[in-house]
């Protein structure tokens, strides 16, 4: 037996035999329900021994899936294995099934179907919307045929029919996102990057903390600029600025790190919340 | 010894912190938090709600970020419920219609049960075409939204009723895990429209630093990451819940426990790998 199986063969026994204990002497995973008004809620195992909730074996097959696809994708911190290929592919395809639907139920019928037909969208999907066409419901066919056109890539023939309605996605995606930018990210950051270097404050006259910061920003915004600009060789005083410019994007990427690392563990935390307390029931 | 560490197999580096996160949750390890000026801003600027004021609630996040976000808009949800603002929940990323059904069955049906659907509160749903979404509804909400996520017409809908686009919103709360969130909101909601519309944020950490340069112009405060989340919920349950909240409110306060430690961790994993990279640095040019 290699090495790695008999580590995994090892840590499978000693998992096995744990929850096998625990199963017998807590009840691990189990989710207890009581019916309230005729809809049944989850509550604690209290309620249980007082005889006032039952088992829920459907929230219990749940959070035991929920348990082995976590360890299963955890798994692969040690190496690529069988149980992490099934846990990414269900993941995938499950999420890919999700989107699609959720897409045809909250876009494609109240959006585009049920402008064009809402009576016929009325009768057997959405009762709450108006029979009534809204003026200008023409106007959706248009999407109707570029969506129809998009799907012509489906087809054995005909392919090239789905660029159309691509270059249309692409081209005012490429516009909306322009503007969303230049608005925001540029022209409003300049004006922000600019502030009064003096701060004033109402009650206590000059704010030195606040200008200190606004000093160090406005500093620091030169600093990157220089940095970028390629137009005159980095030597002598431009040199030693494109320098300090280099120190705030490191302290910048530093930031963003201890950030990231932040939040990589918070979502470490939940699952292992769950994995102890719903599943194991160490809580 | 410098050898060993540098050629240590990488899988004890993830078992040790494992262990750091394992550890401080198994023995309820938590911190007194101490809000930042951020986290008072942002819970400032819901405070200064009038009751009847419509605040746009977006959920823009799923259970792959709720770790990070799920205290963040608990605590966002209680204090506009105490505030009695009305609450127009709306999600453009697709798990989100399921963190707000659970944000309103945990929050709203459990702790504000006199609220009704409709008149307090109204969960719009999801709509696809991310940042397209945001550009049409800043201008036409019923462009868009014709039903709520139950498939209720928005007419017959009595919060809805005088909505026509989100310059009527007094104040934006945003909870966002990725792309579309609260970047896209800045970038086609407040920004062309900086004096009618107001926003405040919670993100993740991977998302802060791209949006802190918004703060104070185009954002009025940012919740940045499970740190941020923490401080908030204190200044909530400091102002309205008091002694004994339930722990569902204390669940920003409960994961920075695991954070202390797996940070400390980290600073000491760079610098031995520092040290080790230097020593071998060192050793490197003696030989030479």
């Amino acid at each position: 037996m290699k090495r790695d199986q008999l580590i995994w063969t090892v840590l499978l026994v000693i998992g096995g035999a744990w929850l096998l204990y625990r199963c017998s002497t807590v009840g691990v995973g189990l989710v207890y329900a009581q019916e309230v008004d005729g809809k049944f809620t989850s509550v604690d195992k209290l309620e249980y021994t007082a005889g006032t909730a039952q088992i829920d074996w459907l929230r219990t097959l749940g959070v035991w899936t929920a348990a082995f696809f976590t360890l299963g994708i955890m798994s692969f911190l040690y190496k690529d294995n069988p149980f992490y290929k099934i846990c990414e592919s269900v993941v995938v395809g499950v999420s890919a099934a999700y989107w699609m639907v959720l897409g045809y139920w909250t876009v494609v019928v109240p959006n585009l179907l049920g402008r064009i037909w809402p009576a016929w969208i009325q009768s057997w999907a959405m009762p709450g919307i108006s029979p009534l066409r809204e003026g200008y419901w023409y106007m959706n066919v248009i999407p109707l045929v570029f969506g129809v056109m998009l799907l012509w890539r489906l087809a054995p023939k005909g392919a090239w029919i789905a660029r159309w309605p691509l270059a249309f996605i692409i081209g005012t995606t490429a516009g909306l996102r322009l503007m969303g930018f230049m608005q925001a990210d540029f022209l409003s950051q300049i004006r922000a990057g600019v502030g009064p270097i003096l701060a004033i404050n109402a009650e206590s006259g000059i704010d030195f903390w606040d200008t200190v910061r606004n000093v160090v920003m406005l500093l620091s915004v030169l600093a990157c600029l220089v940095y970028f600009f390629f137009s005159i060789e980095h030597k002598g005083a431009v040199g030693k600025v494109a320098k300090v410019g280099i120190w705030v994007l490191m302290i910048t990427f530093g930031a963003a790190f201890g950030y990231t690392v932040m939040g990589r563990i918070a979502l470490l935390a939940i699952r292992l919340e769950f994995l102890f307390n719903e599943w194991l029931a160490l809580g | 010894m410098i050898d060993f560490l540098a050629n240590l197999d990488r899988r004890w580096i993830f078992l040790l912190m494992l262990l750091s996160v394992a550890i401080p949750i198994l023995t309820g390890v938590s911190f007194e938090e101490v809000p930042s000026k951020q986290a008072k801003d942002v819970f400032q600027e819901i405070e200064n709600l009038k009751p009847g004021d419509k605040v746009l609630m977006a959920w823009d996040f799923g259970p792959e970020t709720e770790g990070e976000l799920g205290p963040m808009a608990t605590a966002f949800c209680r204090q506009v419920c105490e505030k009695k603002a009305k609450l127009y929940f709306i999600a453009i990323v697709p798990l989100g219609p399921r963190m707000i059904d659970r944000t309103i069955e945990n929050i709203i049906r459990a702790d504000f049960p006199d609220l009704v659907y409709g008149e307090d509160y109204v969960n719009l749903g999801y709509k696809s075409g991310n940042e397209g979404v945001i550009k049409v509804i800043v201008t036409d909400l019923r462009g868009l939204y014709t039903t709520d996520a139950r498939g209720t017409n928005i007419d017959q809908i009595t919060m809805c009723k005088d909505v026509e686009n989100l310059q009527q919103m007094d104040l934006i709360v945003s909870v966002s895990g990725s792309y579309p969130g609260t970047k896209e909101w800045v970038q086609y909601a407040v920004s062309p429209y900086p004096d009618k519309i107001k926003m405040v944020g919670g993100c993740t950490g991977v998302q802060a630093p791209l949006l802190y340069p918004y703060i104070p112009g185009q954002l009025k405060g940012l919740l940045g990451a499970i740190k941020g989340a923490a401080e908030y919920e204190k200044l909530v349950v400091d102002e309205y819940i008091g002694d004994s909240p339930h722990p569902k409110y204390l669940e920003g306060k409960r994961r920075m426990g695991p954070q202390l430690i797996a940070h400390l961790l980290m600073i000491g994993l760079i610098i031995l790998g520092n040290v080790v990279f230097f020593c071998q640095r060192a050793r490197e040019g003696q030989q030479a």
